[in-house]
């Protein structure tokens, strides 16, 4: 199908036809002061040769670091296969499948993955994916807002979900008069308390958000939490990372009966680490929730033959028939990340997943143990952790940051912006790619800085 | 041609109201029923919620599409019909019985501006093209 443009003539037509001089006018309700911004930060453009030569020079200074740094972003390996067939002109070029019957493969691929994450999270439903982690979490807000119907606009919302999460969260929920309840973590421990949150309950409350790890890599006390909520008759919602799912209970499966909701980011089956994106996030839910479910189902079924056939489902909520009364308008699907991720999760199984949870968490605590006898460290928060954990150090965070990255090491999170009262504090991350040897190598490095042989020097050219 | 029952009053948007005692009957039209396809799925809202004239109360959904019901009064909701959340098909097969959708209690019993079933088959035929 050819890609035919307007010429110059339709477009003067239709512009007489509705009556205006110029496309220009169709914007008018957009305040000038917006539209007539001066963007003199942003040069003009380069040839194709010239940016093939910077994005090189650029891409040059990614490599070859040593990376423990996870905070919502994951390091892992990603067969070669689940990029060689993902990069298919079938798979890479699909759009969103409008036309159910003409996208019969996209609808399968979406059927395929839905299924492996629903069993994942051990929820009856999941949808074709949205856009990242922190817009799922967002959606799952929205979403329980929605469900509880009688007017409650408040969330509990702990303070240790993911800083950049809550950020997004108040920006799309923030405009739409929900209030964000912040729990505190434990001191001693990084986790809810839930006598905290009995004392912080109210009748304005409609859910609480449960994530497992939390952003300091701890594992929260799920059942306790998730029982708790339905004992106060709120719902639950569950922030996980998949892989730490492969190992750790499913959050369908937490408590007496289950979480209402769970989402996530779902980076860590099979996308790589590309400055900061394109990522996907995931979202399940119980069968009773589905039709307040934000973005596509893709739903199985029989043809008037009797033949196995794929459709969108659930359509009547979404933007193109609802318009402003759509469930969400951010309703489309990561499609190529899911694809990607569908391979990833066919190509490792429920042992391999499991496998590299496992082998994500060993590490880690190798890790803690290599640090842990050098002289100035010592473990914030204590385990259960899964592959994540906050270690404080005795030297300015920047200064022991910046000489490990001298040499060849990206040593950790610095969580002096969102947590002023850890400043003190590196949040780590080790993944099945870290051998022992780089542990190892790691380990010494820091060990170095910390008896002062170079962070000397480098705290002199960070005052610089 | 659609069912239009004489003794119903009727408004814009396609609901239906029938007056009983000091309460009103809600539901949707025949016509409206038959535009929609069949329904899958009805949203109710809560007892005791107090109603605007013209505010969204309740949302039935086909496969094709979601649509709204309006209140045709300012009142309380005093009855809700959940039977359809069970079948929501009732309201396909028996728009004007069976498949009523909820029950108000109006604030000011004459305050409703309703249409007759002539003004009503006026309005569906106007939309017929």
């Amino acid at each position: 199908m050819p890609f035919i443009p307007h010429t110059e003539q339709d477009v003067k037509e239709m512009l007489k036809n509705i009556g205006i001089q110029s496309i220009e006018n169709l914007f008018d309700e957009i305040p000038a002061s917006l539209t007539q911004v001066s963007l003199k930060a942003i040069p003009s453009g380069v040839s194709e040769m010239a940016l093939r030569q910077e994005m090189a020079e650029r891409a040059a200074n990614d490599g070859g670091m040593l990376c423990f740094i996870g905070a919502g972003a994951y390091e892992h390996h990603i067969p070669a296969a689940v990029w060689e067939i993902a990069t298919r002109g079938e798979f890479m070029t699909a759009y969103t499948p409008y036309q159910a019957e003409a996208s019969q493969g996209s609808l399968q691929l979406i059927y395929e993955y839905q299924t492996m994450i629903s069993s994942l999270m051990a929820l009856d439903v999941s949808n074709a994916s949205l856009y990242d982690g922190a817009t799922a979490l967002a959606e799952a807000i929205l979403m329980a807002v929605r469900l509880s119907k009688n007017g409650k606009s408040s969330l509990l919302i702990p303070r240790s979900v993911h800083p950049y999460y809550r950020e997004a969260v108040k920006s799309i929920v923030g405009q739409q008069n929900i209030k964000l309840i912040e729990i505190p973590y434990q001191e001693t421990t990084g986790k809810i308390d839930v006598d905290m949150l009995s004392a912080m309950m109210n009748d304005d409350i409609a859910a609480l958000v449960i994530p497992q790890p939390n952003f300091f890599g701890v594992l929260e006390d799920v059942d306790q939490l998730t029982d708790w909520a339905r004992e106060q008759k709120i719902l639950s919602i569950a922030l996980v990372n998949p892989i730490a799912t492969a190992l750790l209970k499913a959050p369908g499966e937490w408590g007496k009966e289950g979480v209402d909701i769970a989402c996530g980011e779902g980076q860590p089956l099979g996308i790589p680490l590309a400055s900061g994106g394109p990522y996907y996030g995931l979202m399940c839910c119980r069968q009773s929730h589905v039709r307040q479910m934000p973005g596509r189902i893709v739903g199985r079924t029989v043809d008037k033959e009797g033949k196995q056939g794929f459709v969108l489902t659930l359509q009547a909520r979404e933007q193109h028939i609802r318009r402003a009364k759509a469930t969400s308008n951010i309703c489309t699907n990561q499609g190529l990340m899911v694809t990607a991720s569908t391979i990833y999760m066919s190509l490792m199984g429920p042992n391999g997943l499991r496998r590299v949870a496992t082998l994500c968490h060993q590490r880690t605590r190798e890790l803690v143990d290599a640090l842990t006898t050098i002289p100035g460290v010592e473990v914030v928060f204590e385990p259960p952790y899964f592959h994540e954990v906050l270690l404080r150090v005795n030297q300015p965070v920047k200064a022991v940051l910046s000489a490990l990255a001298s040499e060849g090491i990206q040593g950790g999170f610095a969580l002096n912006e969102a947590y002023p009262e850890l400043a003190d504090c590196l949040l780590l991350c080790v993944t099945e790619t870290k051998r022992t040897e780089d542990i190892k190598r790691f380990a010494h490095a820091l060990r170095q800085v910390l008896a002062g042989s170079f962070l000397s020097g480098s705290k002199a050219a960070c005052q610089a | 041609m659609s069912k239009i029952p004489e003794k119903l009053n009727y408004t814009k948007t396609h609901e239906w109201v029938k007056k009983e005692g000091d309460l009103l009957t809600i539901g949707i039209t025949d016509h409206a029923q038959t535009m929609l396809g069949d329904l899958v799925y009805v949203e109710l809202p809560q007892l005791e919620m107090n109603l605007s004239a013209g505010q969204e109360c309740a949302v039935v959904e086909s496969v094709k599409a979601a649509a709204d019901i309006y209140s045709p009064v300012q009142g309380e909701v005093v009855e809700v019909n959940e039977d359809v959340i069970e079948n929501p098909q009732l309201i396909n097969e028996d728009p004007y019985g069976k498949g009523w959708i909820l029950r108000v209690r109006p604030f000011d019993p004459k305050g409703a501006k309703l249409l007759s079933a002539d003004e009503y088959s006026k309005v569906v035929a106007s939309e017929a093209h």
